[in-house]
C-alpha cells in the first residue's frame, strides 16, 4: 500500500518530461517576445529622435516634399519631407496590388475549379518556383529588361514608378495567387454542387456563390500582397530611380521609403539627423506594416461573421 | 394509372472501369412520392445522382442504358444540362444553404433564369410563396435578411428546399434530407413533403425504413447495384416478393 501511495505522490518520468517541455517552449516565447520589443523600441526611440532630438515639426516631415536631410531651408530647419517617398511607396503598392489581382483570381480560378488537375502539378510548380527567386534576381531582370523596355516605349530614363510596378507585379503575384487559391479552397464543395443542381452554369456559381464566399480570403491575400509589395526594397531600390523627389508621373524616377533607407543607409553617420531621418522612414514602415495586420485581422473576422 | 414522368432502362454506372450500378429498370409517376431505401453502398444515392445529371461532375463517371423525361432521353448530347436541373430539382444530405441571406438563397435560382427580368415585388412574391410550401415561412419571415447558416439544421433544410421549389421544378429529388435532422425537424420535412407532393414528383433518398413506408407511394429496393424490387409501398412492406427484401425490412442485414 505505501508503495502505491509513495508511486503517486512523488512525479513521475512523464511529469517530469513534462514540465522540461514547458520550460523550453516558454523560454523561446520569452526570448522571441523580448526579441520583438527590442526591434520595436529601437526603431521607435531611434525614429522619434528626428522629432525629439532634432526638433523636426512632425507634420513638415510628413508633408514636405524636399528631402535633403545634409541641409537647412531658408528658414534654418533642415529639409526632411518624406511625402515623396510615401506617395511613391503607396503608389507602387496599389498599383502592383491592382495589376496583380485580376491575375491572381484568374489563375486561382482555374487551378481550383476549372482545371484542378493541372492546377496541382504544373501552375503550382510555376508559383512556388516564383516565390522562391530572392528579390535581388527580380530586381536584376527589371534593371536588364523593363528599365530599357520602358525607356524604348516612353523615353525618358525607363526607371519610375511604372517599371517599379511591373517588378512589385510579378513579385505579388504568387502571393495573392497561393493565399487565393487558400481561400477558394475553402469554400465547401457542397456550394458547387448546391449552385449547378438549381440550373447554375459554372461561371455563374464560380461568379455568384464561389468568389461570393471566398471574398473576405481574397481580400487577406490582396493585403497581404500589399504588405509585400510595400516592404519590398532591393527589387524596386534597382528599377525605381533613386530621386527623392515628388512623382510628377509614372515615367520620372522616384524613390520609396525602402529604397531610399538601402540607399541612405551606409552613407550617414550614427546619431546624426541624416541618420534619424532614415529611422523616421522606418518607424512609417512599421506603421504601415501594423496597419496592414490590422487590416487583415478585420477583414479575417468580418468573413466569419457571415458564417 | 397515371402517367409516367421519368422511365429509366438498364441504367448502367461506372466509375472508371467499376460497374457501379448493375441495370437499373424503374419508372416514377407524377405527383407520387417514391422512397429509394437500402443499405450504404447499395448505389441508391449514385441512381439518384443520374436523374440530375449531377454526376457528371466527377471525371470518371460515365452512364450507360436511357433515362427518358417526357419521353426525351436526358442523356442525348443535346440535352441543355441547366434547364434539366431547373426541371428537376435537389435536395442533399447536408442542409446546405449559401452564407447569404435567406431571401438571397431563395432568390437565387429565379435570378439565374435572367432573361426574363423579375421585379422586386414578383421576387418577394416568389420568395414568400416557396418559403410558406415549405411550411418554413412562420420561422423565417421577420429575419429574412439575416444569414440562411444562422437558422438551425431544420430549418436550413426547409430553406433549402424552399430554394429548389422557386425555381418551379417539376421532380424534387431528395438525398437523405433528414439523415443529419433530429426527430422533431425529421418530422416538419416529412409533413412538407406531403403537403407539396400534388404539384410535384418526389424521389427520396431514405435510410429510414418507417420514414420510407410513412411518406411514400412507390418503394424502391437496392442491393449491391441492383434494383431487387420495386412497386407501391404497402406491398413491398407487406409483402415482398424477394427474399432479400424482407431480410432487409425485417433488420437482418443492412
Amino acid at each position: 500500500m505505501d508503495q502505491i501511495k509513495a508511486k503517486l505522490m512523488k512525479p513521475s518520468k512523464e511529469t517530469k518530461q513534462e514540465t522540461v517541455g514547458k520550460i523550453i517552449s516558454y523560454t523561446c516565447i520569452v526570448a522571441i517576445m523580448l526579441l520583438v520589443l527590442l526591434v520595436l523600441y529601437f526603431i521607435i526611440s531611434f525614429g522619434m529622435s528626428t522629432f525629439t532630438k532634432n526638433n523636426v515639426n512632425l507634420w513638415s516631415f510628413l508633408s514636405g516634399t524636399n528631402w535633403s536631410p545634409g541641409q537647412v531651408d531658408a528658414h534654418g530647419n533642415p529639409e526632411v519631407g518624406a511625402l515623396p517617398m510615401i506617395v511613391t511607396s503607396f503608389a507602387v503598392t496599389i498599383l502592383s496590388a491592382l495589376v496583380a489581382t485580376p491575375f491572381a483570381i484568374a489563375v486561382s480560378l482555374f487551378m481550383t475549379i476549372i482545371a484542378p488537375k493541372h492546377g496541382k502539378g504544373f501552375l503550382q510548380a510555376i508559383i512556388e518556383l516564383l516565390v522562391g527567386i530572392p528579390s535581388v534576381v527580380y530586381g536584376y531582370i527589371g534593371l536588364t529588361l523593363v528599365v530599357p523596355f520602358i525607356r524604348h516605349l516612353y523615353g525618358g530614363t525607363g526607371f519610375g514608378i511604372l517599371s517599379g510596378t511591373i517588378v512589385l507585379f510579378v513579385m505579388v503575384l504568387p502571393t495573392i495567387t497561393s493565399l487565393t487559391v487558400d481561400s477558394l479552397k475553402a469554400v465547401p464543395r457542397y456550394y458547387l454542387e448546391a449552385s449547378l443542381a438549381l440550373g447554375a452554369t459554372r461561371w455563374q456559381t464560380i461568379y455568384k456563390v464561389i468568389l461570393r464566399a471566398a471574398t473576405p480570403g481574397i481580400l487577406t491575400a490582396i493585403i497581404f500582397g500589399m504588405a509585400r509589395a510595400f516592404g519590398e526594397a532591393l527589387a524596386v531600390q534597382m528599377v525605381i530611380g533613386n530621386a527623392t523627389l515628388m512623382p510628377k508621373s509614372l515615367l520620372t524616377p522616384a524613390a520609396t521609403l525602402t529604397s531610399q533607407l538601402t540607399t541612405g543607409i551606409g552613407n550617414t553617420v550614427m546619431g546624426s539627423l541624416p541618420n534619424n531621418a532614415l529611422w523616421s522612414l522606418a518607424l512609417i514602415l512599421l506603421l504601415m506594416s501594423l496597419v496592414f495586420n490590422i487590416a487583415v485581422k478585420f477583414v479575417g473576422s468580418k468573413g466569419d461573421l457571415n458564417k | 394509372m397515371t402517367d409516367k414522368v421519368i422511365t429509366s432502362e438498364n441504367v448502367r454506372l461506372y466509375y472508371g472501369e467499376k460497374e457501379a450500378l448493375h441495370g437499373v429498370n424503374l419508372d416514377f409517376k407524377k405527383n407520387e412520392i417514391t422512397a429509394l431505401i437500402g443499405p450504404s453502398g447499395s448505389g441508391k444515392s449514385t441512381y439518384l445522382r443520374c436523374l440530375n445529371r449531377i454526376n457528371d461532375l466527377i471525371p470518371e463517371v460515365t452512364v450507360t442504358g436511357s433515362i427518358k423525361m417526357d419521353k426525351q432521353d436526358i442523356y442525348a448530347p443535346n440535352v441543355d444540362i441547366t434547364e434539366l436541373r431547373k426541371r428537376v430539382g435537389m435536395v442533399f444530405q447536408q442542409p446546405n444553404p449559401f452564407p447569404f441571406s435567406v431571401y438571397e438563397n431563395v432568390a437565387y435560382g429565379v435570378k439565374l433564369a435572367g432573361r426574363s427580368k423579375v421585379s422586386k415585388a414578383e421576387m418577394d412574391k416568389i420568395v414568400e410563396d416557396s418559403l410558406k410550401k415549405a411550411a418554413v415561412w412562420d420561422e423565417v419571415k421577420d429575419n429574412l435578411n439575416d444569414s440562411a447558416l444562422s437558422f438551425s439544421g431544420g430549418q436550413q433544410q426547409r430553406i433549402c428546399i424552399a430554394r429548389v421549389l422557386a425555381v418551379k421544378p417539376e421532380i424534387i429529388l431528395l438525398d437523405e434530407p433528414t439523415s443529419a435532422l433530429d426527430p422533431i425537424s425529421s418530422y416538419a420535412i416529412e409533413n412538407t413533403l406531403l403537403s407539396i407532393k400534388k404539384d410535384y414528383t418526389i424521389i427520396i433518398v431514405t435510410h429510414n425504413m418507417q420514414q420510407a413506408s410513412r411518406i411514400s407511394d412507390q418503394t424502391a429496393f437496392l442491393l449491391d447495384g441492383k434494383l431487387v424490387e420495386a412497386g407501391p409501398t404497402k406491398e413491398i412492406f407487406i409483402n415482398p416478393k424477394e427474399k432479400e427484401t424482407n431480410d432487409y425490412l425485417n433488420g437482418k442485414f443492412g
